[in-house]
């Protein structure tokens, strides 16, 4: 099976900060990949590289055989519009807070040329159910939503047009244990429905062992350790990869 | 006849040279906003400003003009611009339509259809279809650029499942030759299907903001709708109280302070060109 994403030899420097040291990563369908690090490792940067938000100093992202850095913004923006997803870590970020529960997932529909108002209703009201959020509310603004349902309608939105590849920035952060849980369930259960490739960034090794297939450690701008899942979080090599695990509290 | 001391047409040539290479590029791009440098005018914004420098740039000795403004030749606004263009430039001014060769209008389109070699002169207060949906330019000019113009339904999308309908009964986006969105200007939605393969050249010309755009005649203009909530032009459903018309854009007037209400053709021109009421058939 050939790669969906492919990248190597990423660089990318902040001033003497190495934010990408030489990354190389590759992410096949249907495969959920965790990026896991503490802060400033350079998680994000490399997230938003090779969702083509950030051009590397050295270094090629191919998607489909296709360079996303070389490729047009039209081009890129019809990938991030279609095959690709972006779930930001702040729902805020990822909504229109003035726009409806209902017009919010249906944006990209309509982004994507759908026409026909009571399919996407329809379809919206649908992806609300699938994220269990009551589609009674498909006409409420989502500052009315709680963290956890604001963070799920981003999902819904970002999957109504059922990406191949979706990139998640620590999807879990900013909500509380009993919420994320839910979240960690419903993200699971959507990717393996529909096929989803996963590429998710995040701290929490709990939520990473839960949905990652294979795993990404990442420190200063490197990746220090890579391997099934399982594989590294028990039996970590690299000494830095010894310490997270090691750190992470169990209740 | 003419104010001594000005051009014709009171800006001058370089000027005019610059407005009409803006046109220019503005008809080659049916609906593309063109950055033009807007001169302060006699007039404030929000009185015509670019409409004005459209007309002045294109002007000639031997045209003829008509200014509307909200359908009507007699209010302020049309008043005070056929006089301007009197006093710069001494061309012909008309109230009819059809002798017109420029029509200078603000928030209408005539309901006589227009012919080729007559031009229709927009003025615009807001250019940008987007603005009210995203605030940053810049972000509004990559949108027009790679056509990315999904926002636009999802604010009609919004309409739909708070109101029911399409509640915007002004300014209605449309889709030029299948390629940019444009803003109208504030005619009534009513007015939106003349523009479509409108055998008249139609210019618009935003002061304010510093944009000119154009469709050229027989071009496509379509208002953006769904498949199943199509475009629905509004009129009030009541006839002319002068002419009877029931075909016409109208305009409500209170006349009294029990709140009685009357109906006028809003096109000035049009209802004087009918029979009045008491000879008239319908």
């Amino acid at each position: 099976m050939s790669a969906l994403m492919r990248a190597s030899g990423l660089q990318l420097h902040f001033g003497k900060v190495a934010a990408l040291d030489d990354v190389a990563l590759e992410i096949h369908p249907g495969e959920v990949v965790a990026i896991v690090g503490e802060s400033g490792s350079g998680k994000t940067t490399l997230l938003r590289v090779l969702a083509g938000m950030m051009a590397p100093q050295q270094g090629r992202v191919l998607y489909d055989g296709q360079d996303v850095h070389a490729m047009g913004e039209a081009a890129r923006r019809g990938l991030m519009r279609s095959d690709w997803g972006f779930v930001h870590q702040n729902p805020r970020d990822g909504l229109r807070l003035r726009v409806s529960a209902g017009g919010n997932v249906g944006e990209r529909l309509m982004a994507a040329g759908a026409r026909h108002y009571g399919n996407i209703r329809a379809e919206a009201t649908e992806w609300l159910k699938r994220v269990e959020i009551d589609p009674a509310r498909i006409d409420d603004m989502p500052q009315t939503f709680s963290g956890g349902m604001q963070q799920r309608l981003q999902i819904a939105r970002t999957l109504v047009t059922r990406p191949r590849l979706v990139f998640m920035d620590e999807p879990t952060g900013g909500l509380d244990v009993s919420v994320q849980a839910r979240l960690l369930d419903l993200i699971r259960a959507l990717v393996a429905e529909l096929g989803l490739a996963v590429l998710i960034v995040t701290h929490d090794i709990a939520a990473a062992r839960l949905l990652a297939h294979r795993m990404l450690v990442m420190r200063h701008g490197q990746v220090v350790e890579q391997g099934l899942t399982d594989r590294v979080l028990d039996d970590p090599q690299h000494p830095y990869t010894q310490l997270l695990v090691s750190s992470v509290l169990a209740a | 006849m003419t104010e001594a001391g000005y051009n014709f047409g009171y800006l001058d040539e370089n000027t005019k040279r610059m407005i009409r290479r803006a046109l220019l590029q503005a008809v080659a791009l049916p609906g593309y906003q063109v950055p033009f440098g807007s001169r302060e005018m006699p007039l404030p914004y929000g009185w015509g400003t670019g409409g004005i420098q459209v007309t002045a740039s294109i002007i000639g000795a031997d045209d003829t003009l008509k200014v509307i403004d909200q359908g009507a030749d007699d209010t302020t606004n049309a008043v005070s611009i056929r006089r301007f263009f009197n006093r710069v430039t001494g061309v012909a001014t008309t109230d009819r339509t059809a002798e017109a060769t420029i029509i200078q209008t603000r928030h209408r389109v005539p309901e006589m259809t227009l012919r080729e070699g007559q031009v229709l002169v927009y003025q615009v207060p807001m250019p940008e279809p987007l603005f009210r949906l995203e605030p940053r330019v810049a972000e509004t000019k990559r949108m027009h650029a790679l056509a990315d113009y999904g926002l636009m339904h999802v604010k009609l999308y919004e309409d739909i499942a708070r109101h029911g309908a399409v509640t915007t009964s002004y300014n209605y986006p449309v889709l030029v030759n299948r390629r940019y969105l444009m803003s109208p200007s504030p005619i009534p939605a009513f007015d939106n299907p003349k523009l479509d393969r409108m055998p008249a050249l139609q210019l618009f010309g935003a002061g304010r903001e510093k944009r000119i755009y154009a469709v050229p005649p027989y071009t496509e203009v379509k208002s953006l709708d769904f498949e199943d909530h199509p475009f629905k032009p509004a009129r009030a459903d009541a006839a002319c109280v002068i002419c009877g018309s029931r075909a016409s854009y109208l305009d409500e007037l209170i006349v009294d302070d029990g709140g009685k209400r009357h109906f006028v053709c809003s096109d000035t021109d049009y209802c004087a060109s009918r029979p009045p009421l008491q000879e008239a058939a319908e």
